[in-house]
């Protein structure tokens, strides 16, 4: 198991968003993570990468607690998260917001093998490479923050709603890159409303509801799901 | 639109890449020249050469100012621009507000004003030392006070996001002030500090160089600023420069790359402290005189106008920003004093003064709000700055 989350609640303040979540990743597995706005998707996300402290509960990546780690040094464990909302680093440019995303890294010629790598994944950022990421489109900088967190070399890779506001040829883009980056080795822990594409592509899932988990299990089964097919699905 | 128009703007926009495209002996000796003409500016002859006219019978020279001793503005201009390069680094580069860094330089004028003087309490009363200390040993004193009061202040504030550290920096100074102005124990309130030591030196006539003769100090301050920009352009350029960019664009994002961004907050809050200090340790030397006067809230949010007006992120809109607000209203009061501009007008029996030094507030609030319209990344702006500066104005009025 690569990743095991153990009962974590986590609050806002006094809200608790966060009522006692169980979830697991295995190495290798793409897990996708679906459930309605506000449900604590990006909150789970953040518990993992480190942004938020959870209030309680432990998550344990390759079998050691990192709940207390700083958020830094779980990027150094192989942890890192696309932020949703896109987070690009808006002053930098394309090429700038890569090498930021190998930051923790000091190995040169990897790095420069990695950005190859990426560019072959993204054409299109290729091309602006040297435009500032401010500039780019909602797409582009969707392909820039999935690119930027792949620099990082992470074992685990979060993405948050990768989808989010891209047009459904580009959707269609995105979700084969997934695919082809885990079949590349890297393990995928998936946030999305675009449930139908996060199902058919993902090993296993979760369904989330107002903090917690209420169903789990294969992405197929899941798809052919009566419940999630009514609330996510948009199937009667 | 013909070519020649075309070569006219490319030239007007690309200033600087064209003076990155020079072969390296002509960029040195340009570099070289400029050096050379800063350190000519505090004496006369060089305003005599300038070659511009002199309004007739007026004795007045361009740029040259009549109302105080040129090289006494441009010492003043030189601890200011130290202070907008050291506020620069925690502003410009990592993005955190400090609305009190004057507070620093008032650390560092202090400490060496206690050190120096031999009419220190901690001297005359504490006998911690027998005899005052040389100016030259005090400084790097000061500076280490400086910084450690920067990370006293930024260890607890730099963990929040917000508005905290502006509030909490904002009472720092106010608080050195008050207290070195009402309390009697060691820095004896408004009667001051007396006779603080001088930087070393004399000619070879034996009379020492730094005196009353402002010109010393000025090319101390010079040298010491040209020191100063080498080593923050060094940082800024390094991994440590790259994490401090990341932060100011998105703190969180920064976070999620692996960054440590409360080390480098925290450096970053550090590294500007200790150039407050020096700026404040070289004041001192030449000051005579320290008391809690000098360090009013005024003086934080002018350092503050220097940082925004020149450009944030930009050591070169630092200098220019620190330059300016010290020697623009000195050379408007000296231009008044050509043609006539009164110092006082009585309106109803109330004074007022009127003389530009005294509207340095109104000016620069006046013109900071000017530039901030027309040109918000600053005079002189760094151009990542200029871009975020777009971007976020992108998420605050979606126009087009
Ligand atoms: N910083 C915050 N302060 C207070 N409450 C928050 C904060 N961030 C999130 N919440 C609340 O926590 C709950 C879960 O939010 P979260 O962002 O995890 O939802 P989500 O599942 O990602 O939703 P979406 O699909 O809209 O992105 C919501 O009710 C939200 O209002
Ligand atoms: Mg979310």
């Amino acid at each position: 198991m690569l990743l095991e989350i153990d009962d974590i609640t986590l609050h806002y303040g006094r809200i608790q968003a966060l009522h006692g979540i169980s979830l697991h990743v295995n190495e290798g597995e793409v897990v996708a993570l679906i459930g309605a706005n506000g449900a604590g998707k990006s909150t789970i996300m953040r518990a993992i990468s480190g942004l938020r402290a959870v209030s309680s509960g432990a998550i344990r990546f390759q079998g050691e607690d990192i709940s207390k780690v700083r958020a830094d040094l779980r990027v150094a464990r192989g942890i890192c998260q696309a932020p949703e909302g896109r987070g690009v680093f808006p002053g930098m440019t394309v090429q700038e917001n890569l090498e930021m995303g190998a930051y923790i890294r000091r190995d040169h010629a990897a790095i420069a093998q990695d950005m190859e790598r990426v560019y072959g994944l993204f054409p299109r950022l290729l091309e602006r490479r040297k435009q500032a990421g401010g500039t780019l489109s909602g797409g582009e900088q969707q392909m820039l923050a999935v690119g930027r967190a792949l620099m990082a070399r992470p074992k685990l890779l979060l993405l948050d709603e990768p989808s989010m506001g891209l047009a459904p040829m580009i959707i269609q883009q995105i979700f084969t890159i997934i695919t082809e980056i885990n079949q590349q080795g890297t393990t995928v822990l998936l946030v999305e409303q675009n449930a139908q594409q996060a199902l058919s592509r993902a090993h296993r899932a979760y369904v989330l509801e107002t903090g917690n988990i209420v169903k789990e299990g294969t992405g197929a089964d899941l798809l052919h799901d009566p419940a999630v097919k009514a609330a996510y699905l948009g199937v009667a | 639109m013909t070519t020649e128009t075309v070569k006219k703007q490319r030239w007007k926009l690309n200033l600087r890449d064209r003076f990155q495209d020079l072969p390296l002996p002509a960029r040195i000796t340009a570099m070289a020249v400029f050096v050379v003409l800063l350190y000519l500016l505090p004496t006369k002859a060089f305003y005599e050469n300038l070659g511009f006219p002199i309004p007739m019978g007026s004795g007045y020279l361009p740029f040259y100012t009549t109302g105080s001793d040129m090289a006494g503005v441009l010492f003043q201009c030189g601890y200011y621009i130290l202070l907008a390069l050291g506020l620069n680094v925690v502003l410009g580069y990592a993005g955190l507000l400090d609305l009190g860094f004057f507070g620093f330089f008032a650390v560092g004028a202090y400490t060496v004003a206690l050190l120096t003087s031999p009419e220190s309490k901690l001297i005359t009363e504490y006998n911690w030392f027998e005899s005052p200390w040389p100016w030259l040993v005090t400084v790097p004193i000061a500076i280490a006070l400086a910084m450690l009061s920067g990370v006293l202040l930024g260890w607890p504030t730099l963990r929040l996001r917000g508005d905290y550290l502006a509030i909490v920096t904002l009472g720092f100074a106010e608080i050195i002030r008050i207290v070195a102005k009402n309390q009697d124990w060691i820095l004896n309130g408004d009667r001051g500090i007396p006779s603080v030591g001088h930087p070393p030196g004399t000619y070879s006539n034996g009379e020492a160089i730094f005196e009353l003769d402002f010109a010393p100090y000025y090319w101390l301050v010079l040298t010491v600023i040209i020191v100063v920009i080498f080593l923050i352009r060094n940082l800024a350029n390094s991994r440590v420069g790259r994490a401090w960019v990341a932060i100011r664009e998105d703190e969180d994002a920064a976070e999620l790359m692996g960054v440590p961004t409360f080390k480098f907050k925290l450096w970053a809050f550090a590294i500007g402290a200790a150039i407050g200090g020096l700026s404040g340790s070289l004041w001192a030397g030449q000051a005579n005189f320290v008391n809690s006067a000098t360090f009013s809230l005024e003086n934080s949010i002018l350092v503050l106008a220097a940082v925004l007006l020149g450009g944030a992120g930009s050591i070169g809109g630092a200098i220019l920003g620190g330059f300016l607000v010290i020697y623009l209203p000195e050379w408007l009061r000296s231009v008044g004093d050509v043609f006539g501009w009164p110092t006082q007008v009585t309106v109803g029996g109330i004074h007022i003064d009127v003389s530009p030094t005294s509207l340095r507030f109104v000016i620069f609030g006046a013109l900071l709000i000017v530039v901030m319209i027309y040109r918000p990344q600053g005079l002189w702006p760094n151009r990542r700055r200029a871009a975020e500066l777009k971007d976020r104005q992108k998420e605050v009025a979606p126009v087009e």
